[in-house]
């Protein structure tokens, strides 16, 4: 409760929870705000030679290259982006995370065990992998997920690895651990939340750059299958239109732009309110 | 120093060796045949299985994978099945312009993202920071194809200053490395503030401040060293994805790298060059690593080489 | 269009014509340098290994074949032939070589030469996909299946004659000896490059390589020796590769690309055509093309013949041509209307959703089913997948689309029992040569219907491909019009059984210059698509 009274009094978290909140409960209630399916291919959602809409009455947003409502496919693509932006990246986060402070933080055979698997995956083409994956697997929202996690993890591992080797190395937790605390103690303590910044970072930026991935991988067919709408495959599907009708990436665009930066806006204050080292600074 | 160098050598070279392994079992298992691609709809059954036979795609995956690291061995990176010809040589032309384009790019990126990130984090919370925020978003959010056509459009053809299209002077590569700089330059602001307002914070630079040091001072010799550790490995981790082309931006500017190559190599089944290509990026990517690794101690002293 | 190629394709007619151009009414210049740019790279100029549509023309001009084409038509011409003669049966075809023809290399081309590139592209160790057009010369069997690297049906008397024993008649070997796979090459040309023939070419063509910059540009010389007067037109042309087609546009627009190879992006399209000068840059010209969506007939419920009738009427054709800008027509045959043999009275499937329904609850589907519909990834395919995906949603056919890579689509395609359509827009080839027997054997017929074919119906009619057989033995050139009209029922016939829905016949655009002359049917020829030989700068 603490938490969020203190985020409701700093302008700029309070703007980011309530974007948050809105396309979360656009994720949500799509079926009921969409003024239309979002699938719904209209005959009169072209024009007579056949190009999309711009917005009008109508069509709030305008239309789509094959004449659907873009305001019903973003609502309905918030789920899909929302999925692939925060779970699939997200998990990449944690994982990420996770390997790249027992890495950095371990030593001996462990820690360099696994940085060498972490090499050897960012060495690999993680593309290629999902070519594969998807052509056996048949994609599906959550296969297209897991195979973002599975490729993104590997970056943050490796920053999270170098700066954990920064910061072990620092006085302090020399100090800690010559007072025989345990590593537990350190990790969690006196580590982790040193790492915050750039889990905010990477969390947030993060969902920006796989949303657009989500994309990348349709293009290859592997990303969700038409006709099921994703943020990311609406800018892409119509890129090429971006002067003939520039709302088709527009639109998409500073939605994607928004969440991200919203999620960040209550990433940082959550960091400045939970943050042991920083609390009561600023 | 020097044995830990030689042993990452030895790492390196195992870690190419696994790469190599998986990447071959993935394309075998690939549900797509590459004699097929080539021999086009008209071709007969029977010329269909005179190809197969010819590309030794007939020979069970042990022995596809020995002739292929035979070869290796001999530094001979195969033959183009669409292309009927040297896959070293195809990579070579091309990987000029591939390592001209990684170069400028990161170069674009880091100073961007240096810049904008020490003003963010000097001016934390300031109407500065927010705006150096919100563009390191859009930059992130904003799809490449657009970015670089709306540069090429603006810039090349609205006001003519850059080429459109091309390779070979320098005018040619600013729009492209613009673009990758545009990009990419979001991350390194974001890496940059953070780890700085992190040290900002510490204890002995808020004493270094209060004793009346001065700001640039403290930028230089406490809070950008903290900040260079990440960004090393950012550097590295970007290494990687520019060495495995960047398609769109190359598209659009008709830049002769890799990602073109790799690009229709997929498209085709072609196995020795996506296997070429993978290679010579994953032997960048590892020795970009290797190199972070070894860069980090130089410049922080506290981090032991291990 | 029909009646043309009647008139055209007696033999009489074939011998009595000279390369005349038919676009004589605006006098080419000579000279001009000519700047052209592609997405692709070109991935070889070995006329026996290259089979894509790009480096497709690029072959045509570097090399010169027996026979060839009247440039922007489908009509058959002798090239390094000065006459032929071909037996009252059909088995014996005998070719004279014009005298004085020289490989670009300075030697003179002689029979041996003809016989050594057929063979070339028959032995399985060039991995050429073309073997198999040769498949009615004696001795085929021998040569492909590596028992022997010389044909025995081919013979050279002397350095002046080819003489052809085919082992049954084949009404389409003239067009065999048109197409790039019998480009006659050079074989000390061939041994020298070691293997790199394709980045070194030698023929005997309207042109010559002069520069090939790998990932960049491709220069082409006029041939000045080549054996026919005042052909090429232009001194050069240059080919850049890697251009995206958008940005190739722009370049085109501001006046420093002459032809955009790739033609117009549907995202530019409307803007272009609607511009003052749109009409000067399009060029709009018929192909021989057509986009079907397979309808596999060894999967349920599509082994119904009434369902796949009832899908045939349940796809609004008008409305993806609406989507495709109008840049396509409805189809409603599998031949495309400038191949000869197409039934210009015949109306097919019409669309009309009640008598769908009502087949296919008599099809015992009156809820309809669930089913796939593959598709390949590039722009615009998925779009038109979704468009037909909506149509069968209306008569209860609930698809899901799968959109993946080209080739995954083509192993799904060959693999029995896999996919149940697939939509084949993005795969087509640019026909191989016109005729319509071009469009059977492969995706039509009993061969196509193995694994690893194309024939993705899996669609065996034994008794249309006896026809098919007998169509193609009636090689007596007094019998083109019965031929082609045997063809044409083939094709209306296979509609009773709807192995396939004929949805559209893509136009071909491309955008030019307004300095380049010339008619629209050498940028869209139906051979070779862009004519090298016969475009021209104005001025």
């Amino acid at each position: 409760m603490h938490v969020l009274k203190t985020m409701l009094r700093q302008p700029s978290a309070l703007f980011g929870l309530i974007i948050v909140t809105v396309v979360v409960l656009m994720a949500l209630g799509a079926p009921w705000i969409a003024p239309y399916s979002p699938d719904n291919q209209m005959f009169d959602g072209l024009s007579i030679e056949g190009a999309p809409l711009p917005p009008s009455t109508r069509f709030l947003l305008g239309t789509d290259t094959l004449g659907r409502d873009l305001f019903s496919r973003l609502l309905f693509g918030a789920r899909t982006s929302l999925v692939i932006g925060l779970v699939a990246n997200g998990i990449a986060v944690a994982i990420g995370l996770l390997v790249g402070v027992l890495s950095g933080y371990l030593r001996g055979a462990v820690g360099g065990l696994l940085m060498r698997f972490t090499d050897l995956m960012m060495a690999f083409p993680a593309l290629l992998l999902a070519i594969v994956l998807a052509a056996l697997l048949h994609p599906s929202l959550w296969i297209v997920a897991m195979v973002i996690a599975l490729v993104n993890w590997v970056q943050v591992a490796r920053i999270v690895y170098t700066e954990t080797r920064g910061l072990v190395e620092r006085d302090f937790i020399l100090a800690e651990r010559s007072l025989g605390a345990g590593h537990l103690r350190i990790l969690f303590v006196h580590i982790l939340p040193h790492l915050m910044p750039t889990a905010i970072v990477w969390g947030t930026l993060g969902i920006a750059t796989t949303v657009l991935l989500e994309a990348t991988l349709s293009f290859l067919g592997i990303g969700v299958q038409p006709p099921q709408p994703s943020w990311g495959n609406i800018i892409f599907e119509s890129q090429s239109y971006f002067q003939a009708a520039p709302w088709l990436v527009f639109f998409p665009g500073a939605i994607i732009l928004l969440t991200a930066l919203s999620f960040n806006l209550v990433g940082d204050a959550l960091r400045d309110i939970l943050d042991p080292t920083q609390r009561g600074r600023g | 120093m020097l044995l830990l160098v030689l042993r990452r050598l030895l790492q390196t070279a195992l870690i190419l060796l696994g790469v190599a392994a998986i990447t071959f079992l993935l394309l075998y298992a690939l549900p797509a045949d590459p004699a097929r691609m080539i021999a086009g709809r008209s071709a007969t059954a029977q010329t269909v299985a005179n190809i197969r036979r010819e590309l030794g795609l007939d020979q069970p995956f042990p022995v596809q994978f020995w002739t292929y690291l035979h070869g290796i061995l001999q530094g001979n990176l195969g033959r183009s099945y669409a292309q009927k010809t040297d896959v070293g040589a195809l990579i070579m032309a091309r990987l000029p312009a591939t390592l001209i384009l990684m170069a400028a790019g990161i170069f674009v990126e880091v100073v961007l993202g240096l810049i904008l990130g020490i003003i963010a984090a000097l001016r934390r919370g300031g109407p500065v920071d927010r705006v150096v925020m919100m563009a390191s978003f859009v930059g992130v959010s904003a799809p490449q194809f657009v970015v670089a056509l709306l540069l090429l459009y603006v810039f090349a053809v609205t006001l003519g200053w850059f080429p459109m299209s091309g390779f070979g002077s320098a005018a040619h590569v600013v729009l492209p490395a613009a673009t990758l700089g545009i990009l990419g330059a979001g991350w390194y602001a974001r890496m940059v503030r953070s780890a700085m307002i992190d040290v900002l914070n510490q204890d002995y630079v808020r004493t270094a401040r209060a004793k009346g040091l001065s700001s640039a001072r403290i930028v230089l010799r406490h809070a950008l060293p903290n900040a260079l550790l990440p960004i090393i490995a950012m550097i590295g981790i970007d290494i990687g994805q520019f060495m495995g082309g960047v398609v769109v931006v190359e598209a659009v500017y008709g830049w002769p790298g890799i990602g073109q190559l790799a690009w229709q190599a997929i498209q085709q089944v072609d196995i020795p060059i996506i296997m070429g290509v993978t290679l010579v990026s994953a032997l960048a990517i590892v020795l970009g690593n290797l190199l972070a690794d070894i860069i980090a101690p130089l410049i922080d002293p506290r981090i032991r080489a291990r | 269009m029909l009646n043309r190629w009647l008139r055209n394709t007696t033999l009489a007619t074939v011998l009595a014509l000279s390369p005349l151009p038919v676009w004589a009414q605006e006098t080419p210049k000579q000279g001009g340098d000519v700047l052209i740019t592609y997405k692709d790279d070109i991935a070889t100029l070995d006329p026996a290994v290259g089979y894509d549509w790009v480096n497709w023309s690029m072959i045509k001009s570097l090399y010169s074949r027996l026979m060839d084409y009247t440039p922007g038509t489908p009509d058959l011409i002798p090239s390094l032939a000065e006459t032929f003669d071909v037996s009252a049966d059909g088995l014996t075809y005998t070719f004279k070589l014009r005298k004085g023809v020289k490989f670009t290399n300075g030697r003179e081309v002689i029979a041996s030469d003809v016989k050594y590139s057929i063979e070339r592209a028959v032995n399985p160790k060039t991995q050429g996909p073309g073997a198999g057009f040769f498949g009615s010369i004696k001795g085929y069997e021998d040569v492909s299946g590596g028992r022997s690297t010389t044909l025995e049906g081919i013979e050279t008397p002397d350095d002046a004659t080819v003489i052809f024993h085919l082992s049954r008649p084949d009404a389409t070997f003239l067009h065999v000896l048109a197409i790039n796979f019998a480009s006659v090459v050079p074989h000390e040309a061939v041994e020298a490059a070691g293997g790199d023939f394709g980045k070194k070419p030698v023929g005997s063509g309207t042109f010559i390589l002069k520069e090939w910059t790998i990932g960049q540009r491709l220069v082409f010389e006029r041939n000045p020796d080549y054996f026919v007067k005042e052909m090429p037109h232009i001194d050069k042309f240059t080919v850049e590769v890697g251009q995206e087609p958008l940005v190739a546009l722009l370049r085109l627009q501001k006046g420093e690309v002459d032809i955009a190879g790739d033609g117009i992006p549907p995202a530019k399209f409307l803007e272009i055509k609607n511009s003052p000068d749109g009409a000067k840059m399009i060029v709009d010209g018929e192909q021989l093309h057509t986009g079907y969506v397979t309808l596999n007939t060894r999967i349920k419920p599509f082994d119904n013949v009434k369902v796949r009738q009832a899908v045939n009427m349940a796809v609004n054709k008008e409305r993806i041509t609406r989507i495709l800008n109008g840049r396509a027509t409805a189809a409603n045959q599998p031949l495309p209307p400038a191949m000869p043999g197409y039934d210009k009275s015949f109306t097919g499937y019409v669309y009309d959703v009640a008598k769908a329904k009502a087949l296919l609850a008599e099809a015992g589907f009156p809820d309809g089913f669930q089913t796939v519909l593959y598709s390949t990834n590039t722009d615009p395919q998925p779009r038109i997948a979704q468009a037909i995906q909506q149509d069968l949603a209306a008569i209860g056919v609930k698809a899901e689309v799968r959109a993946l890579a080209q080739s995954n689509v083509i192993a799904a395609g060959g693999t029995e029992g896999e996919a149940p359509m697939i939509w084949s827009g993005g795969m087509a080839w640019i026909a191989d040569f016109p005729d319509p027997s071009n469009f059977y054997g492969p995706i039509l017929g009993c061969a196509g219907a193995v694994s690893g074919g194309w024939n993705w119906s899996w669609y065996c009619n034994a008794d249309l491909d006896r026809r098919a057989v007998a169509a193609d033995s009636m090689s007596d050139p007094a019998k083109t019009i019965d031929r082609a009209a045997a063809w044409g029922k083939i094709f209306t016939d296979i509609m009773a059984d709807a192995p396939w829905i004929p949805v559209i016949n893509e136009r071909r655009v491309v955008a030019k210059a307004a300095r380049m002359g010339g008619s629209d049917k050498i940028y869209v020829d139906p051979t070779r698509v862009i004519n090298y030989d016969a475009i021209f700068v104005k001025q």
